[in-house]
């Protein structure tokens, strides 16, 4: 039986500025053989919800240097940046620190 | 304790996290703090930061004075670019806007001006005068750090000493800023300035972000480089300043570099006065 696994992706600090102006996106993703990682879901971000210059969101398989990211409130440093396997309900945060202040 | 602190600030996230962290311990320390910002004229930037500004200075709440570069040169930012090469303009911005700064804080009656620089800010800056040869900054940054305060004291020939400056949050990482905002709630504009991409700063800024990745330790070990650097003494240097003939603010020559690009710019001809001392 399939589980829909939903999810709320936001975008701050500027980074919205790419998504169209759109802070929050709730999405449904689509089931799939490969697993939910962060570096999978960059790739999906960038073919499904990335409006214009990727190469300023990411990098390589990453996102670009200067960009926060928060996996339920939390650093995702702490949680195994790419390699970590989104649960049902996770947020992902995204804040461009790119800018001045 | 007593003394009274102008908060320069811009709207963005480093003098957002600045302006609440010093509201916070300023009443504990018994500062008397204001917001200080400088509308430099560039539409659709500055303007917008400074409506999330005034919505973040009654929320704290504190005082905030803005002066404006039109008001106090005769030229907004956005009306440089014909007159000058384009890499100029961030440059004379940022010559206007420190010394807009410096007169409205002397206004005030301010002891110090605190800006809101953060530890990738200031590796930035050692980067960028290392790039550009500029021994004249990084002398005086590293002698700041050093312990010599500002020489000019006022007198006859110096009525305009330069307000103390402070940079608190000199050792928060930029992370440690957008996350402290993020998790108190706090509004910034988070808008690029449109002649930014121009600006010499954003190659070390590039670079340092690369470099953070590799090594996150470079950040804060560049900023130490700068501070403890010992410089050799400079033929001719260590002229004390003196006051600027037009305006009295601080001067190495006879006008402050203010008035010098001012003059030029009336006259129509500004790339005169950007060729001098190594602007």
């Amino acid at each position: 039986s399939k589980i829909s696994v939903v999810h709320c992706f936001y975008f701050r600090g500027g980074a919205e500025l790419l998504f169209d102006g759109v802070k929050k996106h709730q999405v449904t993703l689509p089931c799939q053989p490969e697993p939910w990682d962060i570096r999978n879901l960059l790739k999906w971000i960038k073919q499904n919800l990335l409006k214009e210059r990727p190469e300023l969101f990411l990098q390589g398989e990453s996102v670009r240097p200067g960009i926060l990211v928060l996996i339920n409130e939390a650093d995702w440093e702490l949680m195994g940046e790419l390699d970590y396997k989104l649960q049902d309900q996770d947020n992902v945060l995204f804040i461009s620190t790119l800018h001045g202040g | 304790p007593g003394d009274a602190v102008a908060v320069a600030a811009s709207g963005g996230k480093d003098s957002t996290v600045l302006a609440h962290v010093l509201a916070r311990l300023g009443r504990r320390l018994g500062l008397r703090l204001a917001l200080l910002a400088v509308d430099e004229g560039i539409a659709g930037y500055r303007d917008a930061a400074l409506r999330v500004l005034r919505a973040a200075g009654a929320a704290l709440p504190l005082p905030l004075a803005v002066v404006s570069h039109r008001e106090l040169f005769g030229w907004a930012v956005d009306q440089l670019g014909p007159a000058l090469g384009r890499r100029s303009r961030c440059t004379v911005c940022g010559v206007f806007r420190r010394h807009a700064l410096e007169r409205a804080a002397r206004e005030m009656g301010a002891d110090w001006i605190a800006t809101g620089h953060n530890a990738d800010d200031v590796a930035e800056t050692v980067l960028m005068n290392f790039l550009r040869g500029d021994v004249a900054r990084l002398r005086r940054a590293a002698n700041e750090a050093w312990g010599a305060t500002n020489e000019a004291t006022p007198s006859a020939a110096a009525p305009w000493p330069t307000v103390p400056r402070l940079k608190p949050l000199r050792h928060a990482s930029q992370k440690e800023i957008v996350l402290y905002a993020h998790f108190l709630g706090l509004p910034y504009a988070s808008a690029e300035c449109r002649h930014a991409p121009l600006a010499f700063r954003g190659h070390p800024r590039a670079l340092l972000k690369e470099l953070e990745a590799a090594r996150p330790a470079a950040v804060a070990a560049l900023a130490h480089s700068g501070r403890r650097l010992a410089l050799g003494a400079a033929p001719g240097a260590g002229a004390a300043p003196g006051a600027c003939g037009r305006c009295g603010a601080v001067a190495s020559g006879e006008l402050c570099m203010a008035c010098v690009l001012l003059a030029a710019l009336d006259r129509g001809r500004p790339k005169l006065a950007l060729g001098k001392r190594g602007l």
